[in-house]
């Protein structure tokens, strides 16, 4: 059993090209921030290394950090040009019974991450969300479609902050 | 019964009209489709089973929207999933009816502000005849609005359908 603390140890000696950073001065646990192109290689790591053994993916998620400049579109509504958009991995091994919260980061004009589906089949669908909700790409998915709003969706991603529900969709009314 | 005993004669002969006979056949075998969409459903499944008894009323769940005469809009109306209804409604021969079932579906419910994906009142997309509120509505309100439409369909005339 380990904690976040010497698990980000060990990533740091097997992954010295990567950028790693340890967040601890959050009043919820702590997490690792790793860069969205090397999400793959660390995730094969912690689930294939006999220390770790990170054998079940417990939730993926997406997030809108809101973190960009706010301006004005032409019709007045207030959107988000910049930032970043998150997601958010829960790991779990069963076998040694600790956990870890992994982080990444990615542009939210073009956010892309790489995929973790070849690695935990429970991210299909939960990547499949994250790009249904906030519009983020993930690289090798191997079946990137909406999977709750409808295929047809042309208005954008529901979850994003900035988000304009439409007016008419298939000829029905949206608005209350 | 009321409207066929009015009038025997010695010959177990019933006289009555084509209209109230009509009515008092359809609205005593309403036949729904067997679907539904949300925690109303639950109730609805609940109101069928041996507690609630929807069959004395001759509500029995059909698989095919072509063989019913009532569909029971029981649950959250999704924009993706309101195609579909309609589509099951278009499919439903005349005459047919509509109870729309639980706050979501009378009017979007919990979700009338922020529920990107819910349509807000099933009346956006299928006429209904009647309204059940309730969030879910209990068995004995669902079999209410059971009776309510029972009432419009014996009022019905051949001529003109009753508002």
């Amino acid at each position: 059993m380990k904690n976040t603390e010497e698990i980000f140890l060990i990533l740091k000696n097997n992954f010295p090209d990567s950028e790693l950073t340890l967040k601890t001065d959050i009043p919820a646990e702590p997490f690792i921030i790793v860069s969205p192109f090397d999400v793959d290689k660390i995730s094969l790591f912690l689930r294939d290394n006999s220390e770790l053994q990170f054998d079940s993916l417990m939730c993926l998620s997406g997030v809108d950090d809101f973190n960009g400049q706010k301006i004005k579109d032409e019709a007045g509504n207030e959107i988000m040009q910049g930032g970043t958009l998150s997601v958010y991995y829960h790991l779990e091994s069963t076998s040694l019974r600790h956990k870890v919260v992994l982080k990444t980061s990615t542009s939210r004009d073009n956010p892309e991450v790489v995929s973790v589906s070849e690695i935990w089949q429970a991210a299909n669908w939960h990547e499949r969300e994250a790009y249904d909700m906030f519009g983020i790409k993930f690289i090798n998915h191997p079946d990137l479609r909406r999977i709750l709003m409808p295929y047809d969706w042309e208005f954008g991603y529901p979850l994003r902050k900035d988000y304009q529900n439409p007016e008419f969709y298939q000829g029905m009314k949206v608005p209350y | 019964m009321g409207l066929l005993d009015k009038e025997f004669s010695d010959g177990n002969i019933i006289i009555t009209t084509t209209e109230d006979l009509f009515n008092w056949a359809r609205l005593s075998s309403l036949w729904q489709v067997g679907f539904g969409l949300a925690c109303c459903a639950i109730e609805m499944m609940a109101t069928s089973a041996s507690h609630y008894d929807f069959d004395r009323f001759g509500v029995i769940p059909r698989p095919s929207p072509r063989q019913s005469d009532v569909i029971i809009v029981s649950g959250t109306v999704t924009l993706k999933m309101a195609l579909r209804v309609k589509r099951l409604y278009e499919q439903m021969p005349d005459p047919k009816y509509v109870i729309s079932m639980g706050s979501c579906s009378n009017c979007g419910g919990p979700y009338w502000e922020h529920g990107y994906h819910v349509l807000k009142g099933v009346d956006r997309v299928i006429p209904v005849d009647v309204y059940v509120p309730g969030c879910p509505p209990r068995p004995e309100a669902l079999l209410e609005g059971l009776l309510k439409l029972q009432e419009k369909i014996r009022n019905e005339s051949m001529v003109k359908k009753s508002t």
